[in-house]
């Protein structure tokens, strides 16, 4: 019998709410994140909005002198409080021999981009010695997210980052699954983080035409499988998991919010960019994810799509499902949040995975708002723009990423 | 002028390290006794040189390990 993974803890900062409870009403409400940048002077850039959390106060987590110092780049701060709210939400005490048999996995995509961008400024108009703090590196280092928190929760197991760009968080949550799954670790505290929305952030997107450039109606700009999507919305936050063994979960008496039941990893091996031919890369990783959760196809009810709302991606994703799913595609949820909260690139993956996690636990369905006009290539229930309270058995989460890497996580209640 | 450095000091070390001012004295050990780390020293020797407008050069910096040895240094150098 192998060893089942339970998730225990969530905890969500996102662009339409800081905390569990606020980001799930605002998603079930349809609530769009999306608003203009305020970060700083978009003026001249084609895209001007971006999905920013709102707030927030780093201070309910670290300290102040943290928040000035070594974690002073919001993708360490997010990664703090949402890795603080799941591991209270878990009650998990990490302690003993546990301490050992406990591990963090965060992934992101860039790290601490914007105080790469500040520095580097403050380089050119102060010099090295008053531009450059002595905690730059470890501000801006991508294992840093997990190493912080790691260091706040004694984990001292596996400790370290996937970097797999909008796949990062993803493949962060199923490397953890698979630590306990096969005996590495008993406790993960798992997910990914990012905080992009700075002028090389947006600039760097938008250069790459990836971005939407509704200017005159942010909240509208996010509109995965309709016809009139222009790109995707760069945003920012963090989702964090704590995943536990299962039997020593229930015998902590932990409240086991849902199960991961399969995962895998895959490579299109194709383009930097583009999906490959009928997505292969994304089909073949969604199939193995379903045969690594023993589940047929069939028993999935609810889809929590890439979605990203780009031209290629939806139509792509809408084929890859129809495909693995054959007729029962006609019968699935395929939900895009990423309406509601934009584009979280590396945190995509975990702030995704632990909405999978509560529509399971909690038998809610969030839309995927702006759905207007159909697009004759997306021709699935995108669950437009009203949530739904149905109980699902199993849901499936993608996520692709560029450079051609997939990653796909399988759920299940884990009441049984 | 000595009073006031040394003041200036005192509430520099304490905003860089998070201790409360009375705890800081004349004789306290930044990493043994406000259990500061070597890269917060080298922060509190950067904002030393901003406050007074000097520059300690890291032979220098070196040998300062507690609060007196900064007032000390600012006092021989302030003009």
């Amino acid at each position: 019998m192998p060893r089942r993974v339970a998730v225990t803890g969530v905890g969500l900062v996102t662009p339409v709410g800081v905390g569990n409870e606020e980001t799930w009403q605002a998603l079930l409400a349809g609530v769009s994140g999306i608003g203009p940048i305020t970060r700083f002077d978009a003026i001249k850039f084609t895209t001007r909005f971006a999905g920013e959390v709102k707030g927030f106060d780093p201070t309910r987590w670290i300290s102040a002198r943290d928040a000035r110092a070594s974690m002073s780049d919001p993708f360490v701060q997010y990664a703090m409080a949402a890795g603080t709210m799941a591991m209270e939400d878990s009650g998990l005490v990490v302690d003993g021999e546990l301490a050992e048999r406990t591990g963090c996995f965060v992934g992101s995509g860039m790290g601490g981009l914007g105080t790469i961008e500040a520095t580097h400024l403050a380089l050119q108009a102060k010099g090295p010695r008053h531009a450059i703090s002595p905690f730059f590196v470890t501000q801006i280092i991508v294992n840093l997210a997990a190493g912080q928190l790691s260091i706040k929760y004694n984990a001292k197991g596996p400790c370290y980052s996937q970097v797999s760009a909008c796949s990062s968080g993803a493949h962060a949550v199923g490397d953890a699954f698979r630590l306990i799954r096969h005996g590495e670790a008993d406790a993960m505290i798992c997910g990914g983080s990012e905080a992009v929305v700075t002028p090389l952030g947006v600039g760097g997107f938008a250069a790459m035409h990836a971005l939407s450039t509704r200017n005159d109606a942010p909240s509208e700009a996010c509109r995965p499988f309709d016809r009139d999507r222009d790109g995707f919305v760069l945003a920012e936050g963090a989702g964090i998991l704590v995943l536990e063994e299962m039997e020593l979960a229930k015998k902590r008496g932990a409240r086991i919010h849902a199960e991961i039941e399969g995962y895998s990893a895959t490579a299109d091996a194709h383009h930097i960019t583009a999906p490959a031919v009928e997505g292969e890369g994304a089909q073949r990783c969604m199939r193995k994810a379903l045969a690594d959760a023993r589940l047929d196809p069939t028993a999935i009810d609810y889809v929590n799509a890439h979605g990203t709302s780009t031209r290629m991606n939806d139509p792509a994703e809408t084929l890859v499902i129809k495909k693995v799913f054959g007729d029962h595609a006609r019968r699935l949820m395929v939900g895009s949040t990423k309406s509601m909260t934009g584009h979280l690139l590396g945190a995509a993956g975990g702030v995704e995975a632990a909405f999978c996690v509560l529509a399971l636990a909690r038998g809610q369905i969030p839309p995927t708002i702006n759905y207007t006009t159909p697009d004759p290539e997306c021709d699935l229930d995108y669950v437009p723009n009203q949530a739904r309270e149905v109980r699902i058995r199993h849901a499936i989460s993608n996520s692709f990423g560029f450079g051609g890497t997939n990653a796909c996580l399988v759920f299940g209640r884990g009441d049984s | 002028m000595a009073e006031n450095i040394e003041e200036k000091v005192t509430k520099i070390v304490a905003e860089q390290f998070e201790v409360p001012v009375e705890k800081v004295t004349l004789s306290s050990l930044f990493m043994d006794d406000l259990k500061a780390d070597s890269l917060s020293v080298v922060e509190l020797v950067l904002a030393i040189e901003e406050a007074f407008g000097l520059e300690i050069p890291d032979e220098d910096a070196e040998k300062i390990k507690t609060v007196g040895d900064v007032v000390n240094y600012v006092k021989a150098r302030a003009k």
